[in-house]
């Protein structure tokens, strides 16, 4: 059977689909994870960059990619990780975050902190409750990217999103 | 030596002490005080692990044996690992360990802070990506600091001895050697020495919240910029290699 052959728009799209495991209401195109795709004679290459250095889901969207473009026709795919630019939270879109809200992620609230050292932790709103009587726990939450807070009106505990 | 040979093995320097950190992070891992703390230092032990992954990765490119990073993490010998004798060192009771990660996170939020301007792409672009994780590393552990040295008198003598133990080992980190020079011409990194005032200040700033004395210079332990370690680096090699050396084919 000849395949089509396939755009590179359109294996983009197919591509930037694929959901994160840790919070699978956002794609890796929503993300920003997927930067591009290079259509080359023998092969495509696919450049993806990671949310944070050691980020272990690197692997598994490697995999995924490998399994979707195979089923969308194409065999000779190679996988680029770059580090340039640096994957920042600003490349989140207001769309993705709205969804990460629904989904009970408090989504990451402007830029990059640049009083880290001795700042004060930012208010972030409860996604539940919506209420602003909220406290940080630890910078660091269940995955690299996340801290946890807990809500005092709701009396809930919730994930934040953190700017990087 | 050539531009690349030291950029090698400037890369092995950088990517030891990542991966050595992190090694000694994730012994906590299950037996830290408390759940939150759990997770921050298995958190900061992954970052590490990542910025170990990407230096090795480019060190085995600029070697050009065709070697892969996990090669230069599982198969060199004590002799041919080139971290700090800091990073190292046990990780003792739950200060100790912060004292560690505070003195080293110090210098390298001050190093991958120059390291950005480098000349040499690869190194830029890592040292981009590090300083936002380090920031975060480094905001956690002064937090601890200043929580146990502004604490009880209990807390505050643990903290305060700890820091007094590491120092000896704070020396090294301004060390430089043919290496260094080689690739200071070549603007690809930035001279170490230059860095102490700015980490000598922001750590008094640090112990003066905590309540803390900065330690005296004293007597300055070295050696690892030559590959000559303590003797707890062949122990975290033999946990780390173990599986590898005894199973060379075995994949994950």
């Amino acid at each position: 059977m000849v395949k089509k052959t396939i755009t590179k728009d359109e294996l983009f799209n197919i591509i930037a689909q694929i959901p994160d495991p840790e919070i699978p209401v956002l794609s890796i195109g929503e993300l920003g994870v997927l930067r591009n795709i290079e259509m080359h004679q023998d092969k495509v290459v696919v450049v993806i960059t990671p949310t944070y250095s050691g980020c272990p889901a690197m692997k598994f969207f490697e995999q995924e990619i490998l399994s979707v473009a195979k089923e969308a026709g194409v065999n000779y795919v190679e996988i680029k990780t770059i580090y340039s630019p640096v994957w920042t939270t600003d490349w989140i879109s207001d769309t993705a975050k709205m969804k990460l809200k629904e989904y009970g992620i408090a989504p990451p609230q402007g830029t990059s902190d640049k009083s880290f050292l001795f700042g004060q932790p930012k208010k972030i709103n409860c996604p539940k409750c919506h209420s602003e009587n909220t406290e940080l726990k630890s910078q660091f939450g269940s995955t690299s990217c996340k801290a946890l807070y807990f809500c005092k009106q709701c009396t809930e505990p919730f994930e934040y999103f953190k700017c990087i | 030596m050539t531009v690349n040979e030291a950029l090698f093995n400037y890369c092995l320097r950088l990517g030891d002490n990542s991966l050595i950190l992190s090694h000694r992070l994730s012994e906590w891992t299950g037996k830290a005080p408390i759940l939150e703390e759990d997770l921050a230092i298995t958190n900061i032990a992954l970052d590490k692990l990542g910025q170990a992954r990407f230096l090795l990765q480019y060190a085995a490119q600029l070697e050009g044996k065709g070697k892969t990073e996990d090669d230069l993490a599982y198969k060199r010998s004590e002799r041919e690992f080139y971290n700090s004798l800091l990073v190292e060192q046990p990780n003792g009771d739950f200060s100790f360990t912060m004292a560690r990660q505070l003195l080293n996170d110090v210098f390298d939020f001050f190093l991958y802070e120059e390291l950005t301007k480098s000349t040499n792409e690869p190194l830029a672009s890592l040292a981009a990506k590090s300083l936002k994780e380090i920031k975060y590393h480094l905001r956690h552990c002064s937090e601890w600091i200043i929580r146990l040295g502004d604490g009880t008198e209990e807390s505050h003598s643990r903290i305060q001895n700890s820091l007094n133990e590491l120092w000896a080992y704070t020396g090294e980190l301004f060390e430089m050697n043919e290496i260094d020079s080689v690739l200071i011409k070549e603007n690809s990194v930035p001279d170490v020495s230059k860095l102490k005032p700015k980490w000598n200040n922001m750590l008094c700033e640090i112990f003066e919240k905590a309540t803390l004395k900065k330690p005296e210079d004293g007597f300055m332990h070295t050696g690892s910029r030559k590959g000559i370690h303590s003797e707890y680096l062949g122990f975290i090699l033999a946990e780390m290699q173990y599986l590898p050396r005894a199973y060379p084919s075995a994949t994950w």
